[in-house]
Formats: structure tokens, C-alpha cells, sequence
């Protein structure tokens, strides 16, 4: 564990050194405060819209930290050779891996808790109340979600050559997943046999990333989600990227790594 | 070749291309009114939909039918339905089928899953964004400025807004029945300006009379509303003879004449009645 730790703790200190996270938070913030400064029929107390673009920053902001920060975390070492000492070491390849993924999630952890204070701060200034619990609910399943999307990344960064193409190809099925992935099992009710089959299985196996996405519940101030199936969807969120993990384990392990 | 060539050339070509696209920029602009247009072109109608059914949503609080369990079976919005007088009598499908499957069922907790509207006094003013927007995108959707002013002056109590923004549709829209009805309820029920409603209800009478009369299947029902509104106004300031006029026209249009006859009859009596 001290080994994962360890490495987890090298990505996570070159994810506080490298500019992206300041530049898309410094965006977030700027194109939150232009939103805000519109004057709508001189109302100053009107907040959902800009909890809804703030909210879409953050998630936009959230996936690219990290998939681009993980799709160049084992092409990286690669590219400059570190990878063999590191492996010459006393460290397995899972070890590896589980590293660089803790260090990612951890990484884009501290990232989003800084997007969901700032997300507090201006929801705060307007609707002067703090639904911290909601938020934390919120922040918490965001993380998660993007835990998921993280093993995959790895993995893709495994099976394709260039981070570039495992970028966006994760950025598509990552996007492809949140926008539609509610509606595939009505969309194969209207499919002709055997088609309907094939993608109501689809629909039970590939990873629900949209059911993380809470934030229609937040912008409109609705209740608590029950404890018990936030336990649920954090399960749910560990099996798919322990799949993915497991997955991209096989992958490498056997991978020549030059 | 010098460093110096390839730079000052590209300097050259993107002051020029920089300089016309400016020109052109200012040009188009004065044309079409709108930075929307110029960006969006035609497209920016299909988006001002899109914005004007996020109001809706925003108005059930986030829950609302997406386009694989479309829900408008008349085409329209319960918001604009809620400015007609009444939104009672819909049903929301997802509530009543319940869910298809496990996955759905737990899905549901993680968006508004529950037909909601914006109740408390203030809360309304949430859809306003989107409906502003939806008129930046497209100035002659008439829908856009007719459901804002209701919500203004009716919910929010922000006449002088409502007003703006009527002016503003009409004059995007200078032959908007609609946009004169809706200014015509304003000064009559809100700032009491009986002169002002009078002048613009018959103006948007005749509005009406000459855009729709000669159509198969005119508006009627924007033209009742209007007459009622009317007469209404007539009868309140003790003008009974020009409300009788007005409920005559109604009655020609009404889906109850019968009703609107009895009103005239009692109308009549008034008017008979020594003082």
C-alpha cells in the first residue's frame, strides 16, 4: 500500500505543478461571474441559471482534468523512460496502476472540491442559504463518476497508442454516456428483435455515468438523496472501475513496455 | 528568405482579413438587429425553441419529459398553458407508466422525478433567464414576451418590467395581437390606466380583424379574449352601451353564446334603468 501510496503521491504533486487546472478554473470562474453580471430585469436575486452554467463548467472542467491528466500518466513514463527504473523497483505492475489511478482520482479530487466551493460561494451569494450536505452528496457522486472515467482512461491508455486518441475517444463515450445513456433502454423498446436485445443489453452493462449526474437536483433545490442509495451508487461506481482496473491489469501485464 | 518576410506578411494578411471581417461585422450587425443572428444565422429559431422549453422545465423545477418521452400533445408549454388560465388537466407520462426496469427505477433518484411547479411568490422569476434569451435568439417568437410579461406583472408584481419587454416585442413584432392583448390587461388591470387599455385593446381588435378575419381557420380564441377583455374594461367604468357592442362581437365567436347573451340581457336592464 505504501508503494501505491507513494506513487499515488508523485501524480497528484505533478497534477498541483502543471497549468490546467488553474487555467480552467480561472475560465469556470470568469465565465461564471460574465453570466452573473447580466442584468435580468433588474432581479439580482435570480441564481438557477447561474447555478446551471456554473454547474456545467465544473462538469466539463471535471472530465477534462481527468481524462487528459490520466491519458498521459503511462504514455508519459514511457516517453521518458522512467518507467523501467520504476518497474525495476520492487513495484508490480498492479501496484503501478492502482497508483497512477489513485493519484488521478485524488488529484481531481482536490480539484473539484475547489470547483464546489467556488460553486458554494456564488450559489451563496445570491440565495444567502448553504445546503452543504446537498453539495457534498453532489461533489461526492461527481467524484465518482469520475473515478470510473479514470480506470477507463487508463485502460485506453493501455490498448491505444497516443494519448491524444485515448483523450478523445474517452471524451466521446464519457459525453456519449452522460447525454444518453438514461434514454437507451426506451430507445431499444422502439428497435425491431434482435436489435432490441442487443442494446437493452447494452444499456445493462455499460457503466450509467449520468446517474452521478445530479445536478438538475441541485440547481432546483430539492431534497436530500437517501443515504442508503448514494451507498448503492458508490458501489456501483467501484465495481465498473475496479472492472476497468482489472481490465486494463491484464492488458499491461503482459504489455512489452517499450 | 528573412524571418522578418513570413511574419510581416502574416501581420499584413490578418490585419487585413481582421479589418474586413470588423466591417463586415458592424454591417451585418445594423441588418439583423442581433449578434444571435449573425452567429447563428436561422438556426438561432431551433435554439430559441430549446430555450423557451428550458423556461418550461425550469418551471416544473428541473422535471420535465426529454425528447424520447415527448410530452406537448396540443404543442403547448404548461407555462404558456399556466398564462392561459389554467394548468390543471396534464398528465406527465413517466409518473403515471412508472419505470421499465430496475436500472430506471434506481436512475430516478438522481434527477427531479416528481411533477413540481414553481409555487412559492419570487420563485418564478427563475425562468425569466431563459425566456430573455429565448427572445435574444429569436425577436419574433410572440410566445417569448406574451408568458415573461404575465410572469412579471402577475407573479412577481414587476409591471414596468413586463411593460419593457411588451415594447420591446412590439416592436420586434409591430402587428402582434397578441403582444397589444397583453399590454391592453397591463394598463387595465395593473396600472388602472383605462384610456391607455381602450386604446390599445381596439387596436389590437383591429390587428386582429386584419390579419385573421379573412383566414379558414382564424385565431378566434385570441379575438374572444380580447373582446371579453374589452367589454370587461367598458362595463367597469359604467361604459354599458360600448360593452353591449363588445359582447355582441364576443357572442359571434363564443363557444357558449348563450351565456354571453344572458350578460348583455343584464346589460341591457343597466342601461334601461332609470338613474
Amino acid at each position: 500500500m505504501n508503494t501505491v501510496w507513494a506513487l499515488a503521491k508523485v501524480v497528484v504533486l505533478e497534477m498541483v505543478r502543471r497549468k490546467d487546472f488553474y487555467v480552467l478554473f480561472i475560465l469556470s470562474v470568469l465565465l461564471t461571474a460574465t453570466a452573473g453580471s447580466v442584468n435580468l430585469f433588474n432581479d439580482r436575486s435570480i441564481v438557477r441559471y447561474l447555478k446551471e452554467i456554473c454547474l456545467l463548467l465544473i462538469w466539463v472542467s471535471g472530465l477534462v482534468i481527468a481524462i487528459t491528466c490520466t491519458a498521459r500518466q503511462i504514455p508519459a513514463e514511457r516517453e521518458h523512460r522512467t518507467i523501467f527504473p520504476l518497474l525495476a523497483k520492487p513495484v508490480t505492475r498492479a501496484q503501478f496502476l492502482l497508483g497512477k489511478f489513485l493519484g488521478c482520482w485524488l488529484a481531481t479530487g482536490l480539484a473539484l472540491a475547489l470547483f464546489y466551493l467556488f460553486f458554494g460561494l456564488v450559489s451563496a451569494s445570491r440565495e444567502h442559504s448553504w445546503p452543504l450536505v446537498n453539495y457534498l452528496q453532489a461533489g461526492w457522486l461527481h467524484w465518482m463518476m469520475l473515478g470510473i472515467v479514470i480506470a477507463f482512461t487508463l485502460l485506453g491508455s493501455i490498448v491505444f497508442a497516443a494519448p491524444s486518441s485515448n483523450g478523445t475517444i474517452c471524451f466521446v463515450c464519457s459525453a456519449g454516456m452522460l447525454l444518453l445513456g438514461r434514454h437507451l433502454n426506451k430507445v431499444a423498446l422502439s428497435l425491431a428483435e434482435p436489435l432490441q436485445s442487443l442494446l437493452y443489453g447494452l444499456y445493462f452493462a455499460l457503466p450509467h455515468l449520468e446517474l452521478f449526474d445530479v445536478r438538475d437536483l441541485i440547481i432546483h433545490n430539492w431534497q436530500l438523496i437517501p443515504w442508503g442509495i448514494i451507498v448503492l451508487a458508490t458501489l456501483y461506481a467501484a465495481a465498473y472501475a475496479a472492472l476497468f482496473l482489472f481490465a486494463a491489469w491484464l492488458v499491461f501485464r503482459r504489455r512489452p513496455l517499450n | 528568405m528573412p524571418p522578418a518576410l513570413p511574419i510581416a506578411l502574416a501581420l499584413a494578411i490578418t490585419l487585413a482579413v481582421g479589418g474586413r471581417l470588423l466591417l463586415w461585422e458592424q454591417v451585418s450587425v445594423k441588418k439583423s438587429g442581433s449578434v444571435f443572428a449573425l452567429l447563428l444565422g436561422e438556426s438561432r429559431r431551433a435554439f430559441a425553441d430549446q430555450v423557451f422549453l428550458k423556461a418550461d422545465a425550469y418551471f416544473h423545477q428541473g422535471y420535465y419529459p426529454s425528447v424520447f418521452d415527448l410530452a406537448l400533445p396540443d404543442g403547448k408549454t404548461h407555462m404558456v398553458k399556466e398564462t392561459e388560465g389554467g394548468h390543471h388537466n396534464h398528465s406527465h407520462a413517466q409518473a403515471e407508466r412508472g419505470y421499465r426496469d430496475w436500472l430506471e427505477a434506481f436512475g430516478s433518484h438522481f434527477y427531479p422525478a416528481e411533477h413540481r411547479h414553481l409555487e412559492r411568490f419570487g420563485d418564478a422569476r427563475e425562468i425569466l433567464p431563459w425566456l430573455r434569451l429565448a427572445a435574444e435568439l429569436d425577436p419574433h417568437r410572440v410566445d417569448t414576451y406574451i408568458v415573461a410579461a404575465y410572469w412579471l406583472r402577475e407573479r412577481l408584481n414587476k409591471v414596468n418590467d413586463a411593460e419593457a419587454f411588451l415594447r420591446e416585442g412590439l416592436r420586434a413584432n409591430p402587428g402582434s395581437y397578441e403582444i397589444l392583448f397583453e399590454l391592453g390587461r397591463l394598463y387595465a388591470e395593473n396600472n388602472r390606466d383605462i384610456p391607455r387599455a381602450r386604446a390599445v385593446l381596439e387596436l389590437a381588435v383591429e390587428r386582429w380583424l386584419r390579419q385573421e378575419a379573412g383566414k379558414p381557420n382564424p385565431d378566434a380564441l385570441a379575438y374572444a379574449h380580447i373582446l371579453a377583455q374589452l367589454a370587461a374594461l367598458e362595463e367597469s367604468v359604467g361604459n354599458f352601451d360600448r360593452a353591449v357592442t363588445h359582447f355582441t362581437r364576443l357572442q359571434r365567436v363564443s363557444p357558449s353564446p348563450e351565456a354571453i347573451q344572458r350578460r348583455i340581457d343584464e346589460l341591457r336592464a343597466k342601461l334601461n334603468r332609470p338613474n
